[in-house]
């Protein structure tokens, strides 16, 4: 355990001695140890004792301090387990006046919560909130305010005003950075005394304040109000950004906190550009965030970019920008499983969008053993995505390899991912055809089943190439018991009904049981039926008949009952016309580059980071009105 | 943004809970409850129900949960969380029932401060620690002048430093650590193998240090010509807050005034030239269905003066094993049938070395025979003075007013904890 001096300038030489350093140092943070409260806590949380509340209320009216103190403690205790406290009201508003700040926040958050519920003992709290808002201590006063904000209590709000014109501009940046969003909670609880007390105006101003800060904040306040606003109907833009507030937005976003940069970075997002030159302003200067650490702030500014870049026309700018853009979102893989699923999902849509974005760094894409499954499925999807002639041997490696794991999800979406890419990649379909029979021969019956499922699809690309593979596939015949492998291999069979020998005996099999089988599969064995007897008329004339007979007698589905019609009558009118329609050349399948609608996809790139951008939905889909809350939910639950 | 932030133990039961906004009522726990925590079907870390939304992160026997009403920024929400556990941690040691039960006051306090109206605010543990402790703070005159540097702290543009830090050794020190991720496949041929690396600073210096940093990085090589010899190439890097972006962006220089104590300093990804430390050669044959015989070895791959410490070779065996012996000259081997693997712990392996297992697993019958779907060999290991990447400190120059001797320290270490996956 040593560590090495590091001189200026100079590489490392083994001549500098080693000191040894205690490995405490190793134990990074220190330990702060609560002995005065560990015992006491424990308390708290013991099961309720008779007339719990009264004695609380004693204890809250103690002449001791350390026991009032203790005793809102346990009342926050009982309020956070949701017992009722709220009739210890009078009694807990009177430890509110202390120069304890501990006692001070307590009183505070249980006021919070209780302040709904008792509107009339509320005002005699009033007094001490407006006195704090002046106290020379700024914690004190941006304490206060911030709390006002939060007591939601209609005869308070109105006493609220004044102390807040005050504190928005008060001299200490820590309060007026939290004067700020009291502004977007006033608005919340009454938007008439906003609009009355000309805040708007004010917070318009803030965002020239000195401090990045309360620039940030401000830059959140007003955003907060605009989408409260535009969700309440309105059509007023009540945050303007112009020429003027992009420079002061720009100048803060490098200066002020992490969380601020996901705010300014949200609203240069929302910027109009007037000319391309702004445009490109823009992306350059956003383009450094890329580096944070924070991986909001990073996806916030690739949601800068991206939005911004559409108006670039220059394409070496364009391409820096993407190039830029590529390895900063590969970094963020290594963030803990959610927020690598965020980015997963992200990515996923950027792909969809500008394709060649990370075309080298498919390898960072594998799963590894430990992922958690959503992770991995994105992982799937994406790999699949970026598969290409150079690497695709790498990955049908690795699909063979997650076709062993345990998860049966997986693994099926992992056989699903070899057929896309011989569906996609024509040079490496063999490869795939020989992947999946290896797969067939574990004999794994949910592997077999999807196996057979995916190799439908690549008969339908590559139609009379991979014939060789058919007997293979008809000696599962017997493991298939799910409807959609089922209908995979009936539908192979008579497609290929000429090329195998015992074709009518194998669909024999399913015209037996027929009427047991699942709709699907009782469609596909009528179709590949009368496509064997069109193709081998001698020999099943018999079974077509028998077909025909049970399917509109038996069966209980119209769907089915039809579809038997229509054959027969044709089989019966116009056998020539029967060849032409159930024998027509289809027309060959393709993977779709993009899964989301291009004007869906567009939106999307505009919300990247956002919970639409997860869930790849527009944001009116689950939120907003219209939509069932999940307070609802809960009521339907109970009852 | 987040409505409401909550924190529930194993069983569902209310630690704590916030409403930050006026969307949601209390009882939208219970939906938590019933919806998440009782259903073992969950698969994303993100629940919406009708427009409420819950994300999620387990921590040791804690939901650490935040709901949002609205489209929300879901990156910012978990970072948020994470961010939330690691203040935890620093305050309290560790983040589970216990400690949340015994410090709810403090979390009541904290995630107060760190979060206003469901918008994140300044969460720099240091500046945090500074104004809310476990002392009580009064109110007095003297705090008065005490808050107004605080606040000031806290919202200035280095909101991340006092002012006033003084120490009689001004000292850095400087830890690279280096987590290899990799995955060989059963041929050992490497499939992926890349380096994350943290870089970690304890400043102990006086003032306002305007600090200076580089590494022999091909970014630094191309601006100051040293020569190409042993420039490492970095896919990516990543700053704490501190560092000013635009300056690397434009110079390529790491320029920062740090923090006051540890913090993380640098990120970084190197995908190419990765030494990789040990090297594990398995063999593994399935004999009949009874028995499965196993011979891996490791060999380190590094200069003997180095070694590589606290290794923990994980070797899987079937699910119906019933016995494993085990023959190993170094370490201890054990087989633990609630994980299905074997643990093999050898406390120290010198550069050059070779140590090897032996074992043979016992199997009963099973009436279904199910293919072992061999999961792969997992190492965990530390090789200190060693980096995977041969990213190496180049420099770290501080300059302050007074102009003040310091003194740096390097250290590097390169370790693998769940992440070295050998196939086999």
């Amino acid at each position: 355990m040593s560590y090495r001096t590091i001189c200026c300038e100079l590489t490392l030489a083994s001549s500098h001695t080693a000191r040894p350093i205690p490995d405490s140092h190793l134990a990074c943070s220190p330990i702060i140890l609560r002995t005065r409260f560990t015992v006491l806590m424990s308390n708290f949380r013991a099961p309720p004792r008779k007339g719990e509340n009264f004695e609380l209320a004693a204890d809250l009216n103690s002449e001791y301090k350390e026991k009032r103190k203790d005793a809102i403690k346990r009342v926050i205790a009982n309020m956070t387990v949701q017992k009722d406290v709220s009739g210890l009201f009078p009694d807990v508003l009177k430890n509110m006046q202390t120069d304890d700040l501990e006692q001070k926040k307590l009183v505070y958050l249980y006021l919070m919560n209780y302040a709904k519920t008792q509107p009339e003992l509320v005002i005699l709290a009033v007094n001490t909130f407006v006195k704090d808002t002046d106290d020379p201590n700024p914690l004190v006063r941006a304490l206060a305010i911030r709390t006002m904000g939060c007591l939601r209590a209609e005869k308070i709000i109105d006493y609220l005003c004044d102390p807040l014109q005050k504190c928005l501009r008060d001299e200490n940046p820590y309060v007026r950075k939290t004067a700020a969003l009291c502004v977007a909670k006033l608005y919340d609880l009454k938007p008439e005394l906003v609009q009355e007390n000309g805040f708007l105006e004010t917070l318009r101003d803030m965002i020239a304040d000195s401090n990045p800060m309360v620039v940030a904040n401000t830059v959140a306040a007003l955003s907060d109000i605009h989408n409260a606003a535009v969700a309440s109907g309105s059509n007023e833009d009540i945050f303007v950004i112009t020429g003027g507030v992009l420079q002061k937005l720009l100048i803060a976003l490098n200066e002020c906190s992490e969380w601020g940069r996901v705010a300014i970075l949200g609203a240069l997002s929302r910027y109009e550009t007037a000319d391309e030159r702004e445009s490109e302003h823009i992306c350059e200067r956003v383009v450094p965030q890329l580096q944070h650490a924070n991986a909001s702030v990073v996806l916030a500014a690739v949601k800068a970019i991206m939005i911004h870049i559409r108006h670039v026309q220059t394409e070496n700018l364009i391409k820096q920008l993407v190039r830029k853009m590529a390895p900063p979102l590969v970094t963020l893989l290594s963030n803990p499983p959610e927020v690598q699923w965020v980015a997963l999902r992200n990515i996923n849509l950027l792909l969809q969008k500008r394709p060649d974005i990370l075309s080298s760094e498919m390898r960072v894409f594998f799963c590894k053993y430990n992922d958690p499954l959503y992770v991995k499925v994105e992982k799937l999807d994406i790999m699949v995505r970026l598969a290409g002639e150079n690497n695709v041997d790498a990955l049908l490696s690795e699909l063979k390899e997650y076709a062993s794991e345990v998860d049966v999800d997986f693994v099926r979406r992992s056989i699903k991912a070899i057929g896309q890419t011989a569906i996609k990649i024509d040079e490496a379909a063999e490869r795939c055809v020989n992947v999946l029979l290896e797969l067939i021969g574990t004999r794994v019956s949910y592997v077999v089943q999807e196996a057979v499922v995916v190799m439908k699809d690549i008969f339908r690309k590559y139609p009379s190439t991979y014939e060789g593979v058919i007997p293979t596939l008809c000696a599962n015949l017997d493991e298939l018991d799910e409807p959609e492998a089922k209908a995979s291999l009936i539908w192979i069979i008579g497609e290929y009904a000429n090329k195998i020998d015992n074709a009518d005996e194998l669909l024999g099999i399913f015209v037996d049981t027929f009427t047991e089988e699942s709709y699907p599969v009782q469609l596909q064995t009528l179709t590949a039926v009368v496509k064997l007897f069109l193709r081998k008329p001698d020999t099943s004339q018999g079974l077509v008949q028998r077909v025909l007979n049970t399917a509109t007698k038996d069966c209980d589905s119209p769907d089915v009952r039809d579809r038997a019609y229509i054959y027969w009558r044709l089989l019966s009118t116009d056998p020539g016309a029967a060849k032409n329609v159930v024998l027509a050349h289809r027309p060959p399948i393709s993977l779709p580059r993009t899964t989301i609608a291009p004007a869906l996809l567009e939106e999307l790139i505009g919300e990247v980071s956002s919970l639409a951008s997860v869930y790849h939905k527009p944001e009116e889909t689950f939120v907003g009105r219209g939509r069932i809350g999940a307070d609802s939910l809960s009521k339907r639950a109970g009852e | 943004m987040i409505s409401a932030f909550f924190i529930f133990n194993q069983k569902g039961e209310v630690l704590i809970s916030r409403l930050y906004r006026t969307d949601l009522k209390r009882s939208i726990a219970d939906v938590f409850r019933i919806q998440v925590v009782s259903n073992s079907d969950v698969r994303s870390p993100i629940v919406t129900l009708g427009s409420t939304s819950f994300f999620h992160v387990r921590i040791n026997n804690l939901y650490v949960v935040a709901v949002t009403k609205c489209n929300a920024n879901a990156a910012l929400v978990f970072e948020y969380c994470y961010r939330f556990i690691a203040i935890a941690k620093s305050y309290f040691g560790k983040v589970d029932e216990e400690a949340v039960k015994n410090n709810f006051v403090l979390i009541y306090e904290l995630i107060d401060e760190i979060n206003d109206f469901g918008y994140p605010q300044n969460s720099e543990i240091d500046t945090l620690k500074t104004y809310i402790t476990t002392e009580s703070i009064m109110s007095t005159a003297s705090a008065v002048e005490e808050s107004s540097k605080i606040t000031t702290q806290a919202t200035g543009a280095t909101s991340w430093r006092r002012a006033d830090v003084k120490y009689k050794k001004n000292e850095a020190f400087v830890d690279v650590v280096e987590t290899v991720n990799l995955s060989m496949s059963a041929k050992g041929t490497v499939l992926r193998a890349d380096v994350d690396g943290h870089i970690l600073m304890r400043a102990y210096l006086s003032g306002t240090p305007e600090c200076k940093f580089g590494l022999n990085d091909k970014l630094v090589i191309d601006k100051n010509d040293h020569g190409l010899g042993d420039a490492v190439e970095l896919d990516d890097c990543r700053f704490h807050q501190c560092v000013r972006l635009d300056e690397f962006d434009s110079q390529r220089t790491i320029s920062f005034i740090p923090p006051d104590g540890e913090f993380e300093l640098m990120r970084y990804r190197s995908t190419s030239n990765v030494k990789l430390p040990l090297r594990v050669i398995p063999t593994v044959n399935e004999i009949g269905t009874t028995q499965v015989s196993y011979v891996v070895t490791v060999r380190t791959n590094f200069n003997n003066k180095l070694s590589a410490t606290n290794v923990v070779v994980r070797i899987p065996t079937p699910l119906n094993t019933t016995t494993v012996d085990c023959k190993v000259a170094n370490g201890k081997a054990k087989y633990v049938p609630a994980e299905n693997v074997v643990v093999w712990k050898i406390p120290r392996i010198q550069g050059g070395a070779e140590v090897t297992f032996t074992g043979t697993a016992q199997l009963t019958s099973t009436t279904h025979r199910q293919v072992w779907a061999r999961p792969p060999i997992d190492v965990d290991f530390q090789v200190l003075m060693f980096t995977a990447s041969g990213l190496i400190v180049r420099f770290l120059k501080v300059f302050e007013k007074s102009n003040y001797h310091s003194i740096k320290w390097v250290r590097y270490l390169t370790k693998a904890s769940g992440t070295y996956q050998i196939r086999f």
